[in-house]
């Protein structure tokens, strides 16, 4: 039986604030986000956050560490933040014409009645000087199941045209 | 279209259990992914792994690298010689680890685990080594080398094969 399904896929054809994935089937153990996205942030990266079921609230904590092409390694982290969790990295406007990040964001038991972890690999690739490489974590407090899930920049630019992100669910059985 | 990512099988720790074992893996696939989702009882900790076949090779085989982060500091550290390979990352609080098993089924080469841990502490990268050339279908997870904690209840694991084919 094939475990790696696709649920939904968004392809932007404009600038959007958000990407968002909605009614969201419990059926599935996992689900896994894979995107390509840039922003109209000027900047050479973009930090994407996420955001569950819309929740607003302080609860979402992560951590990152990071590689930029200049320092070695570097990491920060926010606990009980309400924005949402960082889940990865996008080229913004300054970066290198037509190059995107890349990140895989990974969410087990989703559909449980637990608090909610995700787990992030992410790049920007700049051909420059300044690109990203980084591994993020985060939590959510939330015990509902996810049945939503927002895409959002973290200084609230735009997602770019042929920014993409797909939804994958993955079963156990 | 090919499958490509299967399920194995999946195991939910019903009480408090310092191990489990993956046994008589099937060798149709390229690349093994465990997914761990859960905690231990204990605190910080690498999820302790022996992989063999038939049985787990508890030699002094093993090795591994970190590269980890906590929040405000980031640095990197290495196990050689040791008889677990410490592989992605558990805490108290809920987390989650993806461990990649690489080209497991041959038998020229030694094996090579790429682990990723998340807790509420650490975010961690790892890669481990494997000196030995049997071909994996046992792989032994413990929530640390002495076995003197364990996966809390609800724990899962779950593996699944990959085919490059």
């Amino acid at each position: 039986m094939a475990t790696f399904i696709k649920i939904a896929t968004v392809d932007l054809t404009g600038s959007q604030s958000s990407i968002d994935f909605t009614s969201i089937p419990a059926t599935y153990t996992d689900l896994c986000i894979k995107y390509s996205a840039r922003t109209d942030r000027a900047n050479t990266n973009s930090d994407i956050y996420l955001q569950f079921n819309g929740v607003t609230t302080a609860t979402y904590s992560f951590k990152r560490i990071y590689g930029n092409g200049t320092a070695t390694a570097a990491s920060d982290g926010l606990t009980n933040n309400a924005t949402g969790g960082f889940a990865g990295t996008a080229d913004g406007a300054s970066a290198t014409a037509s190059t995107f990040g890349n990140c895989e964001v990974y969410i087990p038991n989703y559909a449980g009645s637990t608090a909610k972890s995700w787990s992030v690999d992410g790049v920007n690739e700049n051909n420059a000087t300044s690109a990203l490489a980084a591994l993020y974590v985060g939590s959510w407090s939330g015990t509902a199941a996810i049945t939503s899930i927002s895409l959002k920049d973290y200084n609230a630019a735009n997602f770019v045209q042929y920014s993409t992100a797909t939804l994958y669910g993955i079963s156990k059985s | 279209m090919a499958v490509t990512y299967e399920p194995i099988a999946t195991y939910t720790v019903p009480s408090a259990q310092a191990s489990y074992t993956f046994t008589s893996i099937s060798q149709a696939y390229t690349d093994l992914v465990l997914v761990v989702s859960g905690s231990n009882s204990s605190g910080d900790s690498q999820i302790s792994i022996q992989v063999g076949n038939g049985s787990v090779n508890t030699g002094t085989v093993y090795s591994t690298t970190f590269m980890y982060g906590n929040g405000t500091s980031a640095a990197s550290s290495r196990d050689s010689t040791q008889s677990w390979a410490h592989v992605a990352r558990l805490d108290t609080t809920l987390g989650n680890s993806i461990i990649q098993f690489m080209n497991y089924s041959n038998t020229t080469t030694y094996k090579t685990i790429l682990g990723r841990g998340n807790d509420a502490t650490l975010t961690m990268a790892t890669v481990s080594l494997v000196r030995d050339t049997v071909a994996t279908n046992t792989i032994k997870l413990q929530a640390n080398d002495a076995g003197s904690i364990n996966f809390t209840t609800g724990t899962t694991f779950t593996l699944y094969g990959i085919k490059a084919a």
